[in-house]
């Protein structure tokens, strides 16, 4: 265990290291939410007076829908790094080493958080600067980044199985594109749940992008329900535990056809 | 051979013990088809054979990344299934395919390599320096591997892969892709591995001139199995004569060359490939008369004649029965 966390801890520097050596990369991460916010924000600020809505702006609505929308992305293209490690003969030098087979999928996932982590932080306070409340204080701030990260977590370890199973990088870019849109648009992050169609309604229900969208949004209000944002946010830990088993088993069956 | 059961019974002057391995992957290609052999500690030992015939494989089931179908490898005494963590604290390998990072600088590579074998602190840091400097690579040490030539990527390759100071050493096709300099650095730099670290090497190539020139054994794997095993001098003793190598102008495959070139006496080993026709005898220079006579006699023009002393080409070519360079074409080409 001590070993895994040493192991994780090298790997999650090299991946952070090899990460900010393309500055361009890095960019993009970050001012591609800035844009969302911004355009979404703009675009549908109006929604804020359609009759049934509640929050007092669009803005305090949508930033948590940003925050999470943005966590989804950066980590669903995960698995591309892996590719990468298997074509260029890095993934099989580590295999050849003693290192903990665990730690080379949760060094990626570590980093992944931190981007995430920064990649929120960023998108908060821009909200914050263009006029976001926050009644629900840092406590409620935590939670909605930290709703974010275990969304990506798993939406990381999702797309490093699919890598492991598919093996090249077309096939993870056109998955990844087929499943990342609909994830959020079938969910309440730009609109509010009483004014979006049922059948959406009903599918969101099943969407573990909704869960996390529902766990940031009702923990920043200035009235909490607790049981709400427990119950979203224990789906979400399931999500995460039964993806990271999922990415376990892909691991395997790559080790197995080598 | 040494035929030993079970290979944790292996006697200490054995590196790598291997039994009947048979590897048949799921598409059902059977990739080792029961190779058997072992590797006496501090030398180096070559699987020499054309791409396919099975030698990554054979080092990647001794590497612990694949596992066998059947049969059983040993190394530094421990079975490979078995006990694969303690196999891997003791084995280092260079992979055909670099696993060089990249985007990471030559010393950042070496470090995150030694990290992972649990090595730190100031003795990884004096045995990272130890290694660039022995391989050249001090200079280039802070440049990102993207920009390394060939040769300065694959030496880093080595030096990774003795980043431990690991008992056996894998070299999958070390040198493929060089060009002859960065080769024969290459080659020096191996050598002076096995005097100055006692290590024992596991050398796969296609080269026979690089199997000739390290190997203190050797093997030829064709298609899954070892066809012939010794030194390169038992090998080439074997074939007692000169190689004599006749090209036609037009090729005969009806067998005449076969009947005719058995009439000369002392010539033997004919195979003919296309337009080439290779024969063995004891003396080549006072063969040769009688062997263009006949082929006159019977009106069949002949382009070229070469005598030369028997090399690995021959051994490859008598035990596989077709010519080795020719498999080393056709992978150029592909």
């Amino acid at each position: 265990m001590r070993e895994t966390i040493i192991h994780s801890w090298h790997i999650t520097i090299r991946q952070m290291r090899n990460l900010m050596r393309q500055p361009w990369y890095v960019v993009i991460t970050l001012v591609q939410p800035i844009i969302w916010l911004l355009l979404f924000g703009g675009l549908f600020k109006s929604i804020a007076s359609v009759p049934g809505f509640h929050a007092k702006s669009y803005i305090d609505f949508l930033t948590p829908g940003i925050v999470i929308m943005s966590a989804l992305f950066s980590n669903g293209w995960s698995g591309m790094g892996v590719i990468d490690d298997m074509d260029r003969g890095v993934m099989d030098r580590f295999l050849v080493t003693p290192v903990s087979r665990g730690a080379i999928i949760t060094g990626r996932l570590a980093q992944q958080g931190v981007v995430t982590i920064v990649q929120s932080v960023i998108i908060i306070f821009l909200a914050w600067l263009v006029g976001a409340h926050f009644p629900g204080g840092i406590i409620g701030v935590l939670v909605l980044i930290l709703s974010a990260m275990i969304l990506g977590g798993s939406i990381s370890s999702l797309s490093i199985a699919l890598a492991l199973l598919l093996r090249k990088e077309e096939s993870v870019i056109a998955a990844s594109n087929l499943i990342l849109l609909p994830l959020t648009f079938l969910s309440s992050a730009f609109m509010q749940e009483n004014l979006i169609p049922h059948w959406i309604r009903i599918a969101a229900g099943f969407n573990p992008v909704d869960w996390a969208v529902n766990t940031g949004r009702q923990a920043i209000t200035a009235s909490v329900n607790p049981a709400y944002v427990s119950l979203h946010g224990l789906l979400l830990v399931l999500f995460v535990i039964i993806c990271g088993w999922l990415a376990t088993r892909a691991f395997r069956s790559y080790q197995r056809s080598v | 051979m040494k035929s030993i059961t079970n290979a944790l019974d292996m006697p200490n002057e054995y590196a790598i013990v291997v039994q009947n391995l048979v590897k048949v992957y799921q598409d059902k290609i059977r990739a080792l088809d029961g190779i058997s052999f072992s590797v006496k500690s501090g030398t180096i030992f070559g699987l020499l054979g054309p791409n396919g015939a099975g030698k990554s494989t054979t080092v990647k089931i001794l590497t612990t990344l694949s596992r066998p179908t059947s049969g059983e490898a040993g190394v530094v005494g421990l079975d490979v299934v078995r006990y694969p963590d303690k196999v891997r604290e003791s084995i280092g390998c260079v992979a055909q395919k670099s696993g060089v990072d990249r985007e990471a600088t030559g010393r950042e590579n070496l470090t995150l390599q030694g990290q992972l074998y649990g090595m730190k602190g100031s003795e990884l840091t004096h045995r990272v320096d130890e290694l660039l400097d022995r391989f050249g690579l001090s200079d280039a040490a802070n440049r990102i591997t993207r920009t390394y030539s060939g040769g300065m990527q694959r030496k880093l390759d080595v030096a990774m892969g003795l980043v431990h100071r690991p008992q056996v050493l894998f070299l999958d096709e070390p040198t493929t892709g060089l060009d002859p300099k960065a080769r024969s650095d290459l080659w020096n730099e191996i050598e002076n591995l096995v005097n100055d670290e006692h290590i024992t090497i596991l050398l796969t190539t296609h080269y026979l001139e690089e199997a000739d020139r390290l190997a203190e054994r050797l093997a030829i794997v064709d298609r899954g199995r070892i066809v012939v095993e010794g030194t390169p001098d038992e090998l080439k003793s074997e074939l007692h004569g000169d190689a004599i190598h006749i090209e036609l102008s037009e090729s005969q495959s009806d067998g005449t060359i076969e009947n005719l070139f058995n009439q000369v006496s002392k010539v033997r080993d004919v195979v003919i490939e296309g337009r080439l026709v290779h024969a063995r005898a004891d003396h080549g220079a006072s063969s040769v008369p009688a062997l263009l006579n006949v082929l006159d006699a019977e009106g069949i023009k002949v382009a070229s004649v070469t005598v030369a002393r028997p090399s690995l080409d021959d051994v490859y070519l008598r035990y596989t029965g077709h010519a080795y360079h020719h498999e080393e074409k056709n992978e150029v080409l592909k």
